[in-house]
């Protein structure tokens, strides 16, 4: 073949962009890390293709799971994406933990380039590929059944979601094996990803990979939004919804408005790069102030995003183990809408330093501050649940009670930070990362864990080992202290953020005391992997059928567990809040009704795997300069979306007999059930049906 | 070894450990070594004593409550549809507010008092500095006095400095967390600081913004001098006859980490504009 071929073909690829090449040349630890990581992701994939194969289950994977457009599925993909990406991220973390802690005026065993890869990696990932599909995974899977209805709004657009979040999770998967990824952190700051500092494939993978799961969450937004308010069951006003489905809503508005400023952003900056435009350059014109507005227009408000939905938890799981309602219910919603209108107005604070007036900076500066007050008053009504309820020390509760006073601490430094003066000393230090972990780490990620206890054994069927779970938890919360705290100090003696080298012996014991929590979160997450394993083990043992372990408030708990794929079998009218806990006290909630009806429910759709899968092999192409790969793909997704609109059977039917069986089953299973108090609620005794006591 | 004896050593050692930790803090702004550092020293402790008080209340009411209507302790009152209370509203809403108002003004006036654009009080007239980041070195310039020198900042002890600043390459930010906040250095454009030492010594100052592999190197000391001293320093960098010229202005726009600093004994008068323009040409 003419050897001018080649490029046309492959792109910008050449031998050296393949880590274990680059680790052949020039075998230092740094690039034979990176060789390592490429070859887990490749190992990975070709265990993971082998065990499907060997066990013969691709037909069900791809027809019970990848095609389905049930919004219960839907949510545990997210789920099990989200878990994969944070422990690549976490690793991420632990490396440059360990590091920093070797690189007191040496080396260190990361090179910078490298080094500046992974903090690129981990926050675009715990961001973008961890935290959101974990929310939007949770909301998935939850909101539906708290609101009573069958599936959310737009069920393929759902699909669609998860599959560009999944492609662009992928493309970040491939940036490891093949080519280097952005060094530009996870905001991608111009001009230093500009073609003229950063001319490499990296800057490319990062655009495309932020831009396709901008877009999925996007979507996911305008799907939640659209389903709390057009789809909720007969009788649940908004005033009755759980707390969860309202800090949803809020969350969902937050995508809807906050991700396209994002979306705009990584294009201007393609635009810069691809075509030669000059929106942040430092020639013609450009200017990077813009791309700093328009990120952080996104930026802060997405920090809510993340931070609603477990706040949403938080006060479902407060309100079960306290057996108590919801205190101050109508606090918490106009809190949860302040803080979701005040987060628009704050974005400067993330740039008091770039030389805008005192005014403007004082202004911000008390916006921020004002976002602590709806905040405080969801802590103070957390607190007041608690106040004359009965407080189980389950693994959600503890995770809470951790949240609240972490939280607490995550938000001082932020008072702290508000004050331009006070932010001007420890901006890009790491007092901020320390600030930032402070509050994501509690506000998202115990949130979120939380939530995994409490609805996992609402969607498996089973509860998960409580003991390890104890043992994770521990980790997450000592392992958290060890690792930031120091991180404070530190950055209060101007250390700052992204440096693969330290200056001063003076830092020794608090990077090692960082290092040794590090390596405690590490253990917590292997605690976590333990529990699941443990908890499938043993799962004939804790089963809770019935799907009411907890003793819970919301209609998710009126249905089995798992649910059946139509959720309700007669869509159930609420009349208050909390309607089946009170239900349980003052009716029959497993009283079978009159009559089963046919149930329609959406047809699986290959369009969405399609999509995603092309879409990341197009984004692929673009960051390669592989034109013809990117041209088919997006000619095959505008094919695939045409296609789509021409087929007209998209529903199937589960006749009324069909769910009568199931039903009924249930209903037996209810009968012989044998309710149980709280306090034998973590042992095999619980089946999933509680004992109405008051 | 019995436990007695191995508890002073432990004990020892980790107060030992934990004493040269706090060595890190003498780098930061606890260590202030200027007007401006000590008036912002002054308002993180202001802040810091008003916030210990909005965060004691949950802080300990967390623990205790959860704890004391636990599910076993059967000596409390329990009263599941309690849900409300005005007083408890007020409580939660209305304090908060107040505060966030009372700090609001302490904000306002610190902001204005301790933006970096304004010029310090003084009976003497400020130093002029200008500051270019390079991919990965400070250049300074002093522009009255024609000389120039990387990673090396000398100033006169008590007198302010006004420092204009620009970059020579990607945005950097400029921070000697001893004498004062940072601010960032953009290509095309001019940012500002004020600052002064207040005493003599030797501070490290930094580049906080990641701009590539040598990000971790670009720090220099800044040197506070007796008046008469400063005038020696800028005699001996006269003196070394080195001059700024065009092609060692072509050598500051490649990326390095110069291992020592380096001083120029003159520069051309318009420099700072020079580099102003010459950022922002293309590259490529």
């Amino acid at each position: 073949m003419n050897p001018d071929v080649w490029p046309a073909v492959l792109g910008r690829f050449q031998w050296h962009s393949l880590p274990f090449v680059r680790a052949w040349e020039n075998p230092t630890a740094s690039e034979l890390i990176g060789a390592g990581a490429a070859l887990i992701v490749i190992v990975g994939a070709v265990l993971a293709i082998a065990l499907i194969s060997w066990l013969g289950k691709w037909r069900y994977l791809w027809s019970e799971w990848l095609t389905s457009l049930d919004h219960k599925k839907i949510g545990i993909m997210y789920i099990a994406l989200a878990l994969v990406m944070l422990s690549r991220a976490l690793i991420e973390a632990v490396l440059m933990r360990m590091q920093q802690a070797s690189a007191i005026n040496s080396a260190g065993f990361i090179a910078p380039d490298h080094f500046a890869q992974l903090f690129s990696t981990h926050g675009s990932i715990m961001i973008f590929f961890m935290a959101m599909p974990f929310l939007t995974g949770a909301i998935n899977f939850v909101m539906p059944l708290q609101i009573g209805v069958r599936d959310v709004a737009f069920p393929l657009l759902n699909s669609i979601s998860l599959w560009l979040t999944g492609g662009a999770a992928g493309l970040m998967m491939v940036s490891l094996v093949v080519g280097r990824f952005s060094t530009g952190g996870w905001t991608g700051y111009p001009p230093y990803t500009e073609l003229a500092f950063s001319p490499g494939v990296g800057v490319d993978y990062w655009i495309w990979a932020v831009s396709l799961g901008s877009v999925g969450s996007t979507l996911t937004g305008l799907n939640f939004a659209v389903t709390i308010y057009k789809m909720r069951c007969p009788g649940m006003t908004l005033m009755r919804m759980p707390m969860f489905v309202w800090t949803a809503l809020c969350t969902s508005i937050m995508m809807v408005f906050a991700m396209p400023p994002l979306t705009v952003a990584t294009a201007l900056l393609a635009l810069d790069r691809y075509l030669g435009f000059h929106f942040f350059t430092n020639d013609l014109g450009g200017n990077m102030m813009n791309y700093a507005n328009l990120f952080w227009l996104f930026g802060h408000p997405e920090v809510y995003i993340l931070i609603l939905p477990a706040f949403g938890v938080y006060s479902e799981v407060v309100s079960t183990f306290s057996t108590k309602r919801l205190c101050g219910y109508t606090s918490l919603v106009l809190a949860t809408m302040a803080i979701a209108i005040l987060s628009f107005t704050v974005w400067v604070h993330h740039f008091f330093t770039m030389g805008q007036s005192p005014n403007i900076n004082a202004v911000f500066g008390i916006a921020t501050m004002a976002i602590g007050v709806p905040t405080g008053v969801k802590i103070y009504d957390w607190i007041w649940t608690m106040f004359r309820g009965e407080v189980r020390f389950t693994v959600p509760m503890l995770y809470s009670l951790a949240f609240m006073i972490t939280f607490m601490l995550g938000g001082l430094s932020g008072i702290i930070l508000a004050f331009p003066p006070l932010d001007y000393l420890v901006h890009n230090t790491l007092f901020l990362v320390a600030h930032f972990h402070n509050v994501i780490i509690p506000g998202v990620l115990y949130g979120l864990l939380a939530g995994y206890h409490y609805w996992f054994p609402k969607a498996f069927g089973f509860r998960l080992s409580e003991k390890w779970g104890r043992v994770s938890f521990a980790c997450w919360l000592v392992g958290f202290y060890l690792a930031f705290m120091p991180l404070y100090v530190l950055g209060f003696a101007g250390v700052s953020r992204r440096t693969q080298g330290m200056f001063d012996p003076a830092f020794r014991p608090w990077l090692y005391i960082a290092g040794a929590g590090a390596l405690i979160l590490l253990a917590a997450l292997g605690a976590l992997l333990v529990q699941l394993w443990v908890s499938v083990r043993d799962r004939d043992d804790n089963r809770v059928a019935t799907g009411d372990p907890w003793d819970g408030r919301g209609l998710e708990w009126s249905v089995s567990a798992p649910p059946p794929e139509y959720n309700f079998a007669v869509i159930p009218h609420v009349a208050s809040r909390d309607a089946f806990y009170g239900e349980k006290r003052d009716g029959d909630p497993y009283a079978p009704p009159a009559r089963y009806e046919d149930i329609e429910l959406p047809k699986n759709s290959r369009t969405g795997p399609v999509i995603g899968i092309v879409g990341a092999a197009a984004a692929f192409g673009l960051v390669w300069h592989m034109w013809w790969l990117a041209t088919l793909g997006v000619v095959t997704i505008v094919a695939t979306v045409i296609a789509r609109s021409f087929v007209r059977d998209v529903r199937r039917t589960i006749p009324a007999a069909e769910v009568e069986r199931v039903e009924r089953s249930w209903l037996h299973a209810v009968a012989e059930a044998k309710a149980i108090p709280r306090e034998i609620e973590t042992t095999s005794a619980n089946q999933g049906l509680a004992e109405a006591s008051a | 070894m019995k436990i007695s004896r191995a508890l002073p050593l432990l004990i020892a050692t980790t107060a030992i450990f934990l004493l040269s930790g706090c060595a890190a803090l003498k780098l930061g702004v606890v260590n202030h070594a200027g007007p401006i550092a000590e008036s912002q020293w002054r308002l993180y402790v202001i802040v810091g004593i008003v916030l210990l008080f909005v965060a004691a209340p949950v802080l300990l009411l967390t623990p205790l409550i959860a704890w004391h209507y636990r599910l076993s302790n059967k000596h409390h009152a329990y009263k599941p549809k309690w849900t409300f209370s005005w007083t408890l509203e007020g409580f939660i809403w209305i304090p908060p507010i107040g505060i966030v108002i009372g700090l609001g003004f302490v904000l306002w006036r610190y902001t204005h008092t301790l933006d970096p654009y304004r010029a310090l009080a003084s009976d003497q007239p400020a130093l002029e500095v200008q500051a270019v980041g390079f991919d990965w070195k400070w250049l300074f310039i002093y522009p009255k006095q024609h000389v120039a020198a990387v990673n090396e900042l000398a100033i006169p002890v008590g007198r302010p400095i006004h420092i204009s600043l620009t970059s020579g390459t990607v945005m950097q930010s400029l921070l000697i967390p001893q004498l004062a906040g940072q601010i960032y250095a953009m290509a095309g454009m001019t940012t500002q600081l004020n600052l002064a030492a207040s005493r003599q010594g030797a501070f490290l100052g930094e580049n906080t913004q990641f701009n590539g592999e040598g990000f971790q190197n670009q720090k220099f000391k800044v040197i506070a001098l007796p008046t008469a001293d400063f005038d020696g320093w800028l005699a001996r960098v006269k003196a070394s006859s080195h001059p700024l010229d065009s092609e060692a202005l072509v050598q500051l726009f490649q990326q390095s980490s110069p291992p020592q600093p380096i001083f120029f004994s003159s520069t051309s008068p318009n420099l700072f504009k020079q580099i102003l323009t010459k950022s922002q040409e293309p590259r490529r």
